[in-house]
């Protein structure tokens, strides 16, 4: 196609990007709202909004008891949690994909997950004799920077990484982290099955306030450094040659981006469970519309990943009322046929 | 600025790549590094810019030590073009050039209405600003190279770095590239495959063969037909180039016994 360019060759950029920030933050806003008020029992917005009012301003008192226990006690943690365990997984897919340079990483399929189940199933039935003190994050956060190590250093040869050999080291440690956690299972008792099976299926029902503070925490920070390392990625994601001639400190950017996504999946599973392919469809989709620029991909599919699961999660409880579907089943569903379609679609045959 | 390696030393594992390679290449001018296929010569290229780091041995640009400043000084002092551009993105040729500003930049800045001049400035220097809007990994190979080309001019450092720049070029887009190598008149030090090249463009050449550096010098004196035929097993003559009468580096045949 000859034609002279004129403009951006993404889909926004400029004045547009700016727009498009502002209203995924606005539908963030207002699917949380839409998300709260819906479910087995519906809740008008105006009750929703004035319920939360009365708690942010500490006036509970002329609250309707019912609506109020659906609204504050059940449903606003849950959606706050899918809310972050979105933003969160698809800030992990963005860290994984440029730390490996290949769009189909994903802390799921790179077995991230799976041996962040394993920590915290581990630490949840031995009861601390292996990981005394870590507690169930700290657990999945040992358990998935170890897979994470592992599928590198298999992938490497020569300081280079394979893309084929990472996607094949990752589904062998997820197959080893599965089966470890299966074996981990037969040994549980009845009442820690359940809780177990959570971890395997992911969930975020049954969220609770208290749950939220640590993985708030860590996801903010998290995210607020990777927005300050936009520059870098982008370098690396072209790179290590190139990325070291731009004067990148790609070793120390390496170490740095396998910590964070890590640290992003681990605080996911440890109070969600395992749910797959967030962190593959968010940031893809989201370099449709902005391209490539890490300094826009990141914060983007922050927002996007929070909007998205608040959905997906919306609709695992409304499809069939009153039952429930585990959102991991909803989101592999979804993900799944997508990761297929980008497979057969790629530019480049892998290396 | 000087840009010197003092006994530099590769291993990896029990495997050593290169062995004290020393060299110095002067201000201004272009230095290629020849040598056969594994020879080494993109090891010892890959030494001068942090991309690898020696076991042993330093090498300086200008006064300071490259594996003791920062990553980030190190892409002040050299610009590089690499052979590894990734192409299974979307970066528009504009982004990509403005990477090359990255070591100016302090982590949360933005770039400037300057940075925009610089980019603009270098993209014409090439010859590429008309595809500044276009997706980089849908340029053909030569414009691909003439942009990394721009941004490496971008980095506005003293000293460039050019790993094989002419590997899968057509022939015209190899002396397009070469010549605009020239123009520029920065500190070149290049990887190169073509000894014809190597011959017209560089003013001295660093031979490696096995690991080691063979000897350095001019191209004539370098690239005599023993130390060829011994190193690359084929036989060969620098004749004057019929048409412009300056030294051109010719083969024949392959010799009988190499090496």
């Amino acid at each position: 196609m000859q034609r002279t360019a004129t403009r951006s060759p993404h889909a926004v950029s400029g004045p547009g990007y700016v727009v498009l920030l502002a209203g995924l933050a606005v539908a963030l806003v207002l699917s949380i709202a839409f998300a709260i008020g819906t479910g087995t029992v519906d809740v008008p917005v105006g009750r929703v909004a004035g319920i939360i009012w009365g708690h942010l301003a500490g006036e509970t008192a002329g609250l309707d008891p019912l609506s109020n226990q659906i609204v504050w006690d059940f449903r606003t943690p849950r959606v706050l949690l899918a809310a972050l365990a979105g933003g969160g997984l698809s800030l992990a897919g963005v860290c994984l994909q440029a730390l490996v340079r290949n769009p189909l990483a994903d802390p799921y399929l790179f077995g991230v997950s799976a041996g962040a189940s394993l920590g915290a199933v581990i630490a949840m039935t031995t009861g601390g004799v292996l990981v005394a003190g870590l507690g169930v994050a700290g657990a999945a956060f040992a358990g998935s920077s170890v897979s994470l190590a592992i599928v590198f250093v298999m992938a490497q040869r020569g300081g280079r990484l394979l893309g084929s050999s990472l996607v094949l080291a990752g589904v062998a440690v997820a197959s080893l982290g599965n089966a470890a956690t299966s074996y981990v299972q037969l040994q549980a008792s009845p009442t820690e099955l359940r809780r177990v099976m959570f971890w395997i299926l992911g969930s975020v029902s049954g969220a609770t306030w208290d749950q939220l503070g640590v993985p708030a925490l860590a996801i903010a920070l998290t995210a607020a450094w990777l927005l300050t390392q936009g520059r870098s990625m982008n370098a690396l994601s072209v790179g290590d040659d190139t990325a070291a001639g731009l004067g990148v400190n790609v070793h120390q950017l390496r170490i740095l981006l396998l910590v964070a996504s890590s640290l992003l999946t681990a605080t996911v599973v440890s109070v969600a469970g395992g749910i797959g392919f967030v962190g593959l469809i968010v940031p893809h989709a989201v370099r449709l519309v902005v391209g490539p620029d890490q300094r826009k991909v990141l914060p983007v599919s922050l927002l996007a990943g929070a909007v998205f699961l608040v959905l997906v999660d919306l609709v695992t409880r409304t499809i069939d009322k009153p039952n429930e579907m585990p959102i991991g089943i909803f989101t592999a569903a979804l993900g799944a046929p997508f990761f297929l379609m980008l497979l057969r679609n790629r530019k480049k045959v892998w290396r | 600025m000087k840009v010197v390696a003092d006994g530099v030393r590769v291993r990896i594992g029990d495997a050593v790549i290169l062995e004290r390679a020393d060299f110095e290449a002067e201000s201004g001018r272009i230095t290629g590094i020849i040598g056969p296929n594994g020879s080494g010569k993109s090891t010892l290229l890959r030494c001068l810019y942090r991309a690898l780091k020696p076991t042993a041995g330093n090498v300086y640009i200008g006064p300071d030590d490259v594996w003791r400043s920062s990553a980030r000084q190190a892409g002040l002092r050299t610009a590089v073009v690499a052979q590894d551009h990734d192409l299974d993105n979307d970066y528009s040729v504009l982004e990509v050039v403005t990477m090359g500003r990255n070591p100016h930049k302090r982590v949360l800045d933005r770039e400037t209405g300057s940075d925009r001049r610089i980019v603009d400035n270098a993209l014409d220097r090439v010859r590429m600003r008309w595809a500044s809007d276009r997706i980089f990994a849908t340029l053909s190979g030569g414009e691909r190279q003439r942009v990394l080309v721009a941004r490496a001019l971008t980095q506005q450092a003293p000293v460039l770095l050019l790993d094989e720049p002419t590997n899968h070029l057509d022939v015209g887009a190899q002396l397009e590239l070469l010549d605009l190598v020239r123009d520029l008149e920065l500190t070149t030090v290049a990887a190169l495959h073509d000894l014809d090249h190597a011959t017209t463009y560089c003013d001295r050449l660093i031979l490696v063969h096995d690991g080691q550096v063979v000897t350095s010098g001019p191209p004539d004196e370098v690239l005599t037909p023993e130390r060829v035929a011994k190193v690359f097993g084929v036989e060969s003559a620098i004749v004057p180039h019929p048409l412009t009468g300056r030294p051109h580096f010719v083969t024949a045949s392959r010799v009988t016994t190499p090496r």
